[in-house]
């Protein structure tokens, strides 16, 4: 290849295009682009014209998306939303702790540690087979009903434990499958500069196993997030609840419209925050790579 | 208990509905909602636009709760609401074979759409907000709300609307008892919600809530039948005039006329009072006083 | 002085025999070279050095410490015992200083800062100097696998084990880290190797031991063994090897 006179010689880092085919490149770009746009807008527009002059349209407009209902629902369905956030937030605690005890658990070789291999086993096949549902009535009427002193009988609190139960289990799926992906030469290298078991566990499995699995785990939290509502079987009345109140008072779901919308408004955040994560993770491990 | 309703308010919103211009829709409300048939019309099961010609199609929940319905069967003809259905079918001349069941949730009796039923029987309250999204009979029946508790609650020998201020209540989503607690007892504690009256006994035998709130037949219905400790701690006088149940048909249905005609015969012939007699035991139960 | 011993040593896994009475001596600043066919145990021999695999009989012992005794610390024979593998298995979520000064840090309670200029010594005299912040991903496969070394020189071993290090190494990487084995030599250390490079050993080895089946089959000085092999099957090993 020839070396024009153009070459970046006060910046010499940055890689020799050909400034043809630069420009080449750039105006394939914004042909890109227009195309893009072009047909993202076509296709929105025909999408909004097929629904919206569809004979039922007015109808349904009506009763999804009314204003006036939205604006009536939303002083309750917040305030009902705070309860879905504080379950959400103390049950996700307790899950990212008790899963990874659990995974580690089922990751016990040591003879002496069969008991709690078999019994974190045990936990992780009954509550991924028992539907949250009846976890949450078992616990959330049984327990209280036991009647037991000293015990409280707070439907939130047990039905935030039965959530924290089920979800755990699934978790400590996540995390295993996670502990399961990382190369056995990987902990072998640890071994061998002298590092003990759990030490090895510490600094050198878990931390890349936790990065594998944040995209599921991310998953398992969104679906969490959403399950809060089967607390409201017990009594509360977190948002999904309060707009099925809403709902069956004046006949119109915009309530449960405006009660989805609060669930996406704290998903994608949280979606885009692990994105970010990610890719600074990847920045940084690949930065400058060959 | 569930759905019960407010009459009066009723009538000033189907006015200012009229005010505000939607003059089609309350023009229909207005005919509907009225108790008097102005314009006899000829009513038979030829004539009548039913959802299939020749047969009436009647909805309800499912499962189908006592005192309304027997054995979780609408066609048996047991329990009130079956036995007003089969008297309104007989009085528009339909014969038992001619009427069709359908199962309808609650939830999906007021989408907007077609209905699969011509109209549906669920202890359904008539409510101004209600009538704006679907058409209801006249009332067939005034119901009264009332508080269960375990004989041995705080609240079991509670005479007046204050002493129940105090206490934490429970009560069936989609109910006006829940509408009741929030407008009328005005607890300082919020009420739980239940999806059934079974998870309302359950909480109520759990301990997590003091009395719940249901409509007087079915108060009667949980006391003598289903639970022995429970007593019927007292029902409240009508606020803001009478709470009745209507039945729920498609915003503009054809059948409103008759079928209000066939409730108006019913109700002067005294077969509804005798069936009412029969189904619903009791209103003997002691008055809250403020 | 004879430091390292392997004395009659058995591994299988499953039904399947690896080393079958392995016999070796190896002196203290002594160079010494395994060579054999894929499969011959020279692998299997060296994790069994470091207690990385466990023995089935037989006794290995270093120094005065005996590694298949039954109560042995394993931690504390590793932290004697250096050993970089052929696929480098650095840490990929630690930066270079970190993969160095992880060992030092946790398992000898070394403060980090003690560690980090121990560590950043150590890479300046390999080349690596301007790497300590990078992380492994970044560098060339020959460079990673002197990180390697580096971390094993870290915690400051009696004796390296090299694991054919430079068998999944770019040819042209090869030398660099050839060069950092060549200059451990001369430093004395204690050295036990796996490779297929035959000109490295010949130059190199003080002695040259040749694995064959599970045992070890002839052993000689470099000169004696690539010179005049005693065993057929060494020399038809060697005349494949030159081959290629």
């Amino acid at each position: 290849m020839t070396t024009p006179a153009e070459a970046p010689l006060e910046a010499p880092t940055i890689p020799y295009v050909d400034p043809v085919r630069r420009a080449r490149a750039r105006a394939r770009g914004r042909r890109d682009g227009l195309i893009a746009s072009v047909s993202t807008v076509v296709v929105f527009a025909i999408l909004a014209y097929l629904i919206t002059s569809s004979p039922g349209w007015p109808k349904v407009q009506e009763t999804f998306f009314n204003v006036d209902e939205a604006i009536s629902a939303w002083p309750s369905l917040i305030k009902a939303f705070v309860l879905n956030i504080k379950i959400f937030l103390v049950a996700e605690f307790f899950i990212l702790i008790l899963s990874l005890l659990i995974a580690l658990g089922r990751g016990l070789r040591a003879p002496v540690a069969l008991p709690v291999r078999i019994l974190s086993t045990v936990y992780v096949d009954f509550f991924r087979g028992v539907p949250t549902i009846l976890v949450i009535l078992l616990l959330g009427f049984g327990v209280p009903a036991l009647q037991l002193k000293g015990v409280t009988n707070s439907p939130v609190v047990w039905g935030t434990v039965a959530l924290i139960l089920s979800y755990t289990a699934y978790v400590a799926e996540v995390y295993r499958a996670g502990i399961e992906s990382i190369h056995p030469s990987q902990r072998a290298a640890a071994r061998s500069l002298g590092l003990s078991s759990v030490q090895t566990t510490r600094y050198v499995v878990l931390p890349q196993a936790v990065r594998r699995v944040v995209p599921p785990l991310l998953n398992d939290f969104i679906a969490l997030q959403k399950e809060t509502a089967l607390v409201s079987l017990l009594g509360p009345i977190e948002v999904l609840r309060s707009a099925q109140i809403d709902a069956s008072a004046n006949f119109n779901y915009t309530a449960y419209v405006v009660a989805a919308l609060l669930f996406v408004a704290i998903t994608l955040p949280l979606t885009r925050f692990t994105d970010w994560l990610q890719r600074r993770d990847t920045r940084r491990r690949m930065a400058g790579a060959m | 208990m569930r759905r019960s309703f407010l009459l009066s308010a009723a009538i000033p919103a189907v006015a200012a509905m009229a005010l505000a211009g939607c003059a089609s829709e309350a023009d229909t409300t207005a005919s509907s909602a009225s108790p008097s048939p102005s314009t006899s019309q000829d009513c038979s099961p030829e004539t009548m636009q039913t959802l299939t010609p020749g047969t009436l199609t009647i909805g309800t929940d499912t499962p189908a709760y006592p005192p309304y319905f027997e054995d979780d069967d609408p066609t048996n003809g047991k329990g009130f609401e079956s036995a007003v259905a089969y008297a309104v079918a007989d009085q528009l001349g339909f014969s038992n074979d001619q009427v069709t069941w359908v199962t309808v949730p609650f939830n999906k009796s007021y989408a907007p759409g077609d209905k699969d039923f011509d109209f549906d029987i669920n202890q359904i309250s008539i409510t101004a907000k209600r009538q704006k999204a679907v058409d209801f009979s006249d009332g067939y029946y005034t119901v009264n709300q009332a508080v269960v508790a375990l004989k041995d609650s705080p609240i079991a020998d509670a005479t007046t609307l204050t002493e129940l201020r105090e206490s934490k209540l429970g009560a069936q989503v989609g109910t006006t008892s829940l509408d009741f607690i929030t407008n009328d007892i005005q607890p300082t504690q919020e009420p739980l919600v239940y999806n059934d009256t079974n998870d309302a006994k359950s909480a109520l035998e759990a301990g997590q809530i003091d009395g719940i709130v249901v409509d007087l037949p079915t108060a009667y219905y949980v006391t003598a039948v289903e639970f022995d400790n429970a007593k019927i701690v007292g029902q409240f006088p009508a606020q803001d005039g009478d709470e009745q149940f209507g039945l729920l048909m498609a915003k503009g249905s054809p059948l409103v006329t008759c079928v209000n005609q066939a409730l108006t015969a019913l109700k002067d012939s005294g077969e509804l009072q005798s069936i009412q007699d029969e189904w619903l035991v009791g209103k003997d139960a002691p008055y809250f006083t403020e | 002085m004879t430091f390292l011993v392997v004395n009659d040593v058995h591994k299988g896994f499953g039904h399947l025999p690896v080393l079958k009475g392995i016999n070796l001596e190896v002196d203290l600043h002594e160079v010494v070279v395994l060579i054999g066919a894929s499969g011959s145990g020279k692998s299997t021999l060296l994790r069994c050095i470091n207690g990385l695999e466990a023995v089935d009989a037989g006794e290995v012992r270093i120094g005065d410490l005996e590694v298949t005794a039954p109560d042995v610390d394993l931690d504390a024979v590793r932290q004697r015992v250096g050993i970089v593998f052929q696929q480098f298995n650095l840490f990929p979520h630690m930066s270079v200083i970190d993969n160095v000064t992880l060992a030092p840090r946790k398992v000898q309670g070394q403060s980090r800062s003690r560690a980090q200029d121990a560590a950043r010594e150590l890479l300046a005299r390999f080349g690596l100097a301007d790497k300590a912040d990078d992380y492994p991903d970044r560098l060339s496969g020959g460079q990673q696998q002197r990180v390697a070394i580096v971390r094993a020189l870290a915690m400051k071993p009696e004796v390296m084990l090299f694991d054919e290090v430079t068998s999944a190494l770019d040819p042209l990487l090869v030398g660099e880290v050839l060069d950092v084995i060549r200059e451990l030599k001369q430093e004395g250390m204690t050295i036990v190797m796996a490779t297929h490079e035959m000109g490295f050993a010949q130059e190199v080895a003080d002695r040259v031991c040749f694995l064959d089946g599970g045992t070890v089959l002839e052993e000689a000085p470099p000169a004696l063994l690539f010179g005049s092999p005693q065993h057929a099957t060494t020399r038809s090993f060697l005349a494949r090897v030159a081959r290629i």
